[in-house]
Parts: C-alpha cells; sequence; structure tokens
C-alpha cells in the first residue's frame, strides 16, 4: 500500500536538563505519519507521549532539547526551528487540542473573537468573511445556536461545549495534522463518546491526518487505524487497531489491555501492573519493561530487543519473538477481547 | 450480593439546595435509597447531576433541606448531638477524588494520616499514634517510612492511597469514595480498586462509590443507582442493570461506555438521551418498583411498558 508520508520521524533522542543532570525522555524514535490516518499514541503517565507530539508543534519545556535525530516534515526537518519559522507551521499546519478546554481557551475574549483570531492569523481572514467562516465551524463541532455563541465567553459553556469550540480553533486553519493530546481525560464518558465521534467525522470531512494521544486503551478502538505503544521514551510496538487489540505481542501491552476494568470480572482481581516505571535519569540497560513483567528473560536485562516485524504493519520491541525465545501465551483475559460486546443486554440502542 | 439485608444508611426524600429564595437552586431533588451492611452501592451520573452533592450531604459537609439520612437507625440529618456528629466523623469517611488536591502540601504524611486521631481519640502516646498510623500505611501497601515525605514526593497512585489510608485511620464502618480512581491512569486504577476491594473484605466495609464511569462500576459494584439531574431515574442490581437497562437515560449511559474491542467498537450505535421523548405532562413520573429490587422513575404508562420488558426478558 503506497501511502504519502506526511511526517517522518527518524531517530529522535530528547533530553532534560534537570538540576545539572539528563532526563533522556524520548529514546530513539523513528515513527511514520501517513496522510489521512489517524494513529493513537497510548502510554502511561511519564511515558513520553506527551513530549513526543510537543516536538511536533514546537513546544517542547525551555530546558528540552533534541539531541539527535531529524523529524520531516513539509520537506524540511523541523527539530531546530526558530520560533518566527515555528510560527508558520504551529496552528497553520500542524494543530493540537489540549487535555483540558478549562485553561486552553481565553476566559477574557468571546470564543468568536478566539476564532476570528486563528482565522486573521493563518489564513488572512477577517471582519464579516471571519464572521461567516466562525459561524460554519461551530455548526461544523455540533454547537447549536451558532451565532448567539459567538458572543459568549468560555465560562459559559460547558465542559464537552468549550473542547468543541478549541476543536473548532484548531481546525479554522485547515491543518494538514491535528495532534489530540488526552482530549477527553476531563469529561464525561458521554460527552467523551460524542467528542469521539465528532473528532472521526471532522476527520474525513476535512481530510485531517489525526495523532491521538491517550492513556486509557479503550477509548482508541474506534477512532484509531494504528497504534503504537509508549514505554519509557520508546515506542514498544506498533500495528494497526485490530493487531493491537487481536494479536498483541509485547508484554507491556498484554499487561496495558488485562487491567482495563471492562476485561475484569466482579469479586476477582483486576490485573495489575507491578512496579514503577524506570528512572530516565539512569541509563536503561535491556528491555526497559524487563524488572515489571512476570516473564522476563535473561537476555531482557542485558540487551535492548530490537524491532521484530510480525506483519507488514506490525511491529514489536521483544525478545519473545526471537526464534530461539520460549513461548509464552499472552494472558488469559485479553484473548477475549473478541467476545466484549454492547453492554445493554437486548434492549439497547441498536434499532 | 449481600445475604442478610441490614440497612446500614437509608437516604430519605434528600433534598439538598443552594443559594436562598429567588436565586435558590435544587441540586438534588428529592431521592431515597437504602445501603445495605457490606455492599458497594454505586452513584453514577454525569457532572451536574448532584452525585457528589448525595455524598457531601450523607457525610454532613453540606446541610440537607429536605428529607431525612438515617445512618444505623439514627438520623444523621439536621441538627443533631455533638455526640452523634462526633460518631458520625468516625463512622463515616470519604476518599476523594483529586490525590493531588485533597492532601495538605505542608503536612507530613504522618500528620495527614493522623490528623482524624488526634481529634476523636486524644490522649493516645506518642507511640501509639505512631503504631497506628505505621499500620494504616502497611495496610494499603505503602512503607511506613514513608511517613515522613511530603504529598509531592509521591505519584498519584500513592498519594490516592495515603487518602485511603487517612479514611481507613478512623475504622470506619462506611467509606464514601468520591470519583476515587478518576484522576488515575489506568494501569494504577486497577491497583486502586483491588485495595478498595480487598479491604471491603477483611474489613466488612460497606461503600458508597460515586463515578461517572459505568464500566468500573460493573466491576466493583453490587447495585447501582443511576441520578440525572438531581432525580434517581434508576437502581438496580449490578448485572440487572446491564442486562436490561430500562431508562433510556440509563441506555445512553451504558452506550457511552467505550469498548476495547474494534469490531464491536465501530457497529455500536451511540445513544443520546433526550428528554423531550418522555412527555410528563398530564401523568408524571413516580420512583416505582418494575420488578424486584428494580427500580426506575416512570409513569404509568411506561411503567407497564417497562414490566412487560422485563417479564419477556425472563
Amino acid at each position: 500500500m503506497e501511502r504519502e508520508v506526511v511526517l517522518s520521524v527518524r531517530d529522535l533522542n530528547v533530553k532534560f536538563r534537570m538540576r545539572k543532570k539528563a532526563l533522556h525522555a524520548i529514546r530513539g524514535i523513528s515513527l511514520d505519519l501517513y496522510q489521512g490516518e489517524s494513529l493513537a499514541i497510548v502510554g502511561e503517565s511519564g511515558s513520553g507521549k506527551s513530549v513526543l507530539s510537543k516536538n511536533f508543534i514546537g513546544l517542547l519545556d525551555k530546558n528540552g532539547y533534541v539531541e539527535s535525530g531529524t523529524i520531516q516534515f513539509g520537506g524540511k526537518d523541523i527539530t531546530h526551528l526558530k520560533e518566527k519559522e515555528w510560527e508558520q507551521i504551529r496552528g497553520g499546519q500542524i494543530a493540537m487540542i489540549m487535555q483540558d478546554p478549562m485553561t486552553s481557551l481565553n476566559p477574557l475574549k468571546s470564543i468568536g473573537w478566539q476564532i476570528c483570531e486563528a482565522l486573521k492569523y493563518h489564513r488572512k481572514i477577517v471582519g464579516q468573511a471571519a464572521q461567516k467562516k466562525a459561524v460554519e465551524l461551530l455548526t461544523d463541532v455540533g454547537i447549536t445556536e451558532p451565532e448567539t455563541r459567538l458572543k459568549q465567553y468560555p465560562h459559559e459553556f460547558s465542559g464537552g461545549m468549550r473542547q468543541r469550540v478549541a476543536i473548532a480553533i484548531a481546525v479554522a486553519c485547515n491543518p494538514q495534522v491535528l495532534i489530540c493530546d488526552e482530549p477527553t481525560t476531563a469529561l464525561d464518558v458521554t460527552i467523551q463518546a460524542q467528542i469521539l465521534n465528532l473528532l472521526k467525522s471532522l476527520k474525513d470531512r476535512y481530510g485531517l491526518t489525526l495523532v491521538f494521544i491517550t492513556h486509557d486503551l479503550g477509548v482508541v478502538a474506534n477512532i484509531a487505524d494504528r497504534i503504537a505503544v509508549m514505554y519509557a521514551g520508546d515506542i514498544v510496538e506498533i500495528g494497526t487497531c485490530d493487531e493491537i487489540f487481536y494479536d498483541p505481542k509485547h508484554p507491556y501491552t498484554w499487561a496495558l489491555l488485562s487491567s482495563l476494568p471492562q476485561l475484569g470480572t466482579k469479586g476477582e482481581k483486576l490485573y495489575s501492573i507491578q512496579g514503577t516505571p524506570p528512572n530516565l535519569y539512569l541509563p536503561i540497560r535491556g528491555d526497559a519493561f524487563a524488572p515489571r513483567n512476570p516473564n522476563a528473560l535473561a537476555i531482557d536485562y542485558l540487551h535492548r530487543p530490537p524491532y521484530f516485524q510480525v506483519s507488514e504493519t506490525h511491529k514489536a520491541k521483544t525478545w519473545l519473538l526471537d526464534s530461539r525465545a520460549p513461548k509464552i501465551a499472552p494472558p488469559e483475559q485479553i484473548q477475549s477481547i473478541r467476545s466484549i460486546c454492547f453492554l445493554g443486554g437486548e434492549t439497547d440502542g441498536r434499532e | 450480593m449481600v445475604e442478610n439485608k441490614e440497612v446500614l444508611l437509608s437516604v430519605k426524600d434528600l433534598k439538598v439546595a443552594f443559594g436562598a429564595k429567588k436565586h435558590s437552586f435544587e441540586a438534588v431533588r428529592g431521592i431515597s435509597f437504602d445501603i445495605y451492611k457490606g455492599e458497594t452501592f454505586g452513584l453514577v451520573g454525569e457532572s451536574g447531576s448532584g452525585k457528589t452533592t448525595v455524598g457531601r450531604a450523607i457525610i454532613r459537609l453540606i446541610p440537607v433541606s429536605g428529607g431525612e439520612i438515617i445512618f444505623n437507625g439514627e438520623r444523621i440529618s439536621g441538627k443533631i448531638p455533638r455526640a452523634l456528629d462526633k460518631k458520625v466523623i468516625r463512622n463515616i469517611q470519604m476518599i476523594f477524588q483529586d490525590p493531588m488536591a485533597s492532601l495538605n502540601e505542608r503536612a507530613k504524611v504522618d500528620y495527614i494520616v493522623k490528623e482524624g486521631l488526634l481529634n476523636t481519640e486524644k490522649g493516645l502516646s506518642a507511640q501509639e499514634y505512631e503504631n497506628r498510623v505505621q499500620k494504616a500505611l502497611m495496610d494499603v501497601g505503602l512503607l511506613p517510612e514513608f511517613a515522613g515525605r511530603f504529598p509531592h514526593e509521591f505519584s498519584g497512585g500513592q498519594r490516592q492511597r495515603i487518602g485511603i489510608a487517612r479514611a481507613l485511620i478512623m475504622k470506619p464502618s462506611f467509606i464514601i469514595a468520591d470519583e476515587p480512581i478518576s484522576a488515575l491512569d489506568v494501569s494504577i486504577r486497577a491497583q486502586v480498586l483491588n485495595l478498595l476491594s480487598n479491604l471491603q473484605k477483611e474489613r466488612g466495609l460497606t461503600y458508597l462509590f460515586i463515578a461517572h464511569d459505568l464500566s468500573v462500576m460493573r466491576f466493583i459494584s453490587d447495585r447501582i443507582a443511576v441520578i440525572h439531574k438531581g432525580r434517581l431515574v434508576e437502581m438496580a442490581e449490578t448485572e440487572k442493570l446491564f442486562q436490561h437497562p430500562l431508562h433510556p437515560y440509563t441506555q445512553a449511559l451504558l452506550s457511552a461506555i467505550p469498548l476495547p474491542n474494534p469490531e464491536a467498537e465501530k457497529q455500536k450505535k451511540l445513544k443520546i438521551y433526550d428528554p423531550a421523548c418522555q412527555d410528563y405532562s398530564t401523568d408524571p413520573p413516580v420512583w416505582a418498583e418494575a420488578a424486584e429490587g428494580h427500580f426506575i422513575l416512570a409513569n404509568q404508562a411506561e411503567l407497564k411498558k417497562y414490566r412487560e420488558v422485563l417479564q419477556h426478558a425472563r
């Protein structure tokens, strides 16, 4: 399948200077983002998923720096751009939706003003035309009575509505890539489902390429085409949505899937990952997940596993895929994933 | 399910209003339920539905404006004697949602956990206090030496454990857990959920578990009540509720649960609850029992329909 690569990360290493010590946040990631796909990046807090995406938009914290590696976007390397150059890309070509809609909007300006600001900067649309476009955008993100809503301020909106406004601002400039950093974590389950559906329909309408960052594997089943699982600053497994859910290979992916409450049975212990993520100040030897892996192999502590190709689209960094490794079957819970169905019984909403 | 049904807490027609007179807003509009000894009772609703207000009213953080709350046979709402107030504080404890915000940043873990004891069990020796704190910390899977540290030195999951230790040290019989895991990572959620259910088994605790996520509820609750705009709309045993959700709002909540199965998720149809689908202008809804233990807010016509559905399903 020949698909155009929009963004290409090669062997990226990112470090943070912290009190004279260096924290190795991204440890050699290579990743291709294809035109029109939606890629979910999943991992625990501290796994580096947000740091990785901040590199795409030039918002790395002041004490962070790219030590080596490149990110190709639009024919150039964007790892060492100046602030002036970033202003061309950020918002216009790569846009981002933050986790908390309460803090990402300006409380002092009406939302109409905030949408028009984006239009003015990136597309030079002003005055009546901008107003018209803003109304159109609000309708697109499912806000009723857009003309009245334009004049209102963020505090007059509910959390879900605010996130819709943030999405409207993000897509206002027709970006190529839209990064969603935990866009539904602060929201209720019902609103979360609506926002996910909205993102999906916008992706088709605007031809967006989505990068979806979350810690909850449960929410990405519907929205993601491909899933990258991150652990300790590295992508340990990447594959299509079906491959990750139905045929996961890395023990960490197994652990993440097994700990979902949807897979638990009442009265029994829910699977939980033991231990804590590794200290990224210290060099990591071997497989970073080995100390928390109940069936770690001896080699896991010595050598870092390379990618083993499972299929054309699926690869994982684990020695278990080596031909000499013992056969270890994934935990039972995740073999039953296929049987999880709608939880509402027969009287559900499928009519 | 709990066999011998001894009612521990009974909420009768509870009403809570904020503000005065013209500006008053009724957040809880007359809800009733019983919680039995040893069970986990789940209260589910969206933000703004009043679920947290119910929990806070029970623990006497917010005054009630109508109805009453009965705990262990004694009324604990409204004006009560001091001695009873102390008893309530000892017996009912709360675990809060955000472990980042609910711990005093300037106090050491030792003091945070001990504070309740200092107020209710005066005159213990320093050694006894220390022993109790260390035991509480070990009960929740933390090391005793953590007592000398400050909250910022801990991760989110560990902080939530400190919050649980603080509740446990009072030896309560009833714990209100207000969204104890929604601020935590998925992998840590499992640890905290396991801890809560272990503690329940060991000590026969009763939980009121407040959350917006039904998938977690299914794992931990014996019975679930669904709250919408300050009124309960449906209450049943967990599996019954999942098998036969009757109220359209419950169905909408269930349809919103994300499924970790791409195939099922792609076929799933999201339901959105529209209150206009019910016509209550002539026939107002009442809180009635549609089948044994399965309560629902419905008018007479709907109730008839629901009873048929349940009969048919059996």
